[in-house]
């Protein structure tokens, strides 16, 4: 019972924490960052953020992905290898990239049923993997994948083993309403910046950042 | 062959998808008879998980030479090297066509439950850097299309949304490009 109160005054605590600048002073070391594929036009969006960064704050870099999807690991590598071949003079700096696979909470058209299966094996997978990284940020974009990987990192707050400053970016295109997987984040509080793509979007939801289009 | 109004080959691209409804479209002899008398000479689908194979055509008689491909792993050469792209409303191919500054038709399927695709789409089109059409309407809009019609599409930056990213972490404000 007593635990329960410590947990909820820790869930508390930490959204109360949570969207206020990490800090006043520029951090002593480059960052870990976690970046979450979400497939197809996500990882697009996603690896058009990953090239406007500055390498050197956001430093090493982990790529997840679905298992079922191959394709935006080998995408995100042959940017990575891009990005290395770019930036000559930080060479010997850098940390190489690492990939990793996460299993979906539920493919197209799979049963509710052996959702509730499939839903508690991914989020087992996504804690393990947030846990084995230890991300200082985690960024992404949608859809559903990176809800367990979002709420592994909200998790590290909570028992106090890591602040993971969780970023989400509403897919572009999502116009005039929120994907499910960004309306559950904004309603919960999870994440600490929360962009969109869209003015319209900014309207209705007062609560996201509006900082133009990644595309 | 080699007429002086040749204008190139029509890109036809349903990415990872199943649209079938589209891939048949396209293969009727109306749509065809359209894109020929624009003027365009070839007419490359790619079907992605569809199972609705198209009638190929060498062209010889005169008439579209037609062909197609189910996957490939990157379609920006297919883009960059055709006239005019017909794609389903992903917006992946949406914005990769619209980068490599080739006149769009995007063609919503209406048979998706949760179509928040449309919505990206019609906004495109409202703003006229891109066409949009169904299906069922796909014949109609390539009959009146008017590509001078169209604007181009002014490539947007991830630096304000980085910027601010930085700012929130503690990073000085002074960005420096590598």
């Amino acid at each position: 019972m007593s635990l329960l109160l410590v947990l909820a005054a820790r869930v508390f605590l930490v959204l109360r924490n949570t969207g206020k600048p990490i800090s006043p002073v520029s951090p002593q070391r480059p960052l870990h960052t976690l970046f979450v594929l979400g497939s197809g036009g996500h990882t697009a969006e996603m690896l058009s953020l990953v090239g406007a960064l500055n390498l050197q704050r956001y430093a090493p870099r982990y790529y997840i992905a679905a298992v079922t999807d191959s394709m935006s690991l080998t995408r995100a590598a042959t940017l990575e290898d891009h990005l290395q071949k770019c930036a000559l003079s930080a060479s010997s700096s850098s940390q190489k990239p690492k990939f990793y696979q996460v299993y979906r909470s539920r493919e197209v058209g799979q049963s509710y049923f052996t959702s509730v299966v499939t839903t508690l094996l991914a989020m087992t997978h996504a804690l393990w993997l947030v846990v084995h990284i230890r991300p200082d940020v985690i960024l992404c974009n949608g859809p559903g994948t990176c809800l367990p990987i979002c709420m592994a990192g909200f998790l590290l707050k909570v028992v106090g083993v890591k602040w993971v400053v969780i970023v989400y970016v509403e897919s572009i295109a999502r116009v005039k309403k929120l994907s499910l997987t960004g309306l559950l984040l904004y309603k919960l509080g999870v994440s600490d910046q929360f962009f969109v793509q869209w003015s319209q979007l900014k309207a209705r939801f007062p609560n996201t950042i509006y900082m133009g289009r990644l595309m | 062959m080699g007429t002086s109004r040749d204008k190139g080959r029509v890109f036809v691209t349903v990415g990872t998808t199943l649209f079938d409804a589209l891939v048949k479209e396209v293969d009727s002899q109306e749509c065809k008879q359209v894109l020929a008398s624009h003027g365009y000479s070839s007419l490359l689908i790619q079907l992605g998980r569809g199972s609705f194979l198209p009638t190929k055509s060498d062209g010889e008689d005169g008439s579209l030479k037609v062909d197609y491909f189910t996957f490939a792993p990157n379609l920006a050469d297919y883009i960059s090297s055709s006239a005019l792209v017909i794609s389903h409303a992903g917006s992946g191919s949406i914005f990769e066509t619209l980068r490599a500054k080739k006149p769009l038709v995007v063609v919503v399927n209406d048979l998706l439950m949760d179509n928040h695709q449309r919505e990206l789409a019609e906004e495109l089109a409202d703003k006229k850097y891109l066409l949009c059409a169904s299906p069922s309407s796909l014949v109609h809009v390539l009959r009146s299309m008017d590509l001078q019609s169209l604007v181009p599409y002014p490539p947007s930056t991830p630096f304000a949304l980085v910027n601010t990213l930085d700012a929130f972490l503690g990073f000085s404000e002074s960005y420096s490009s590598t």
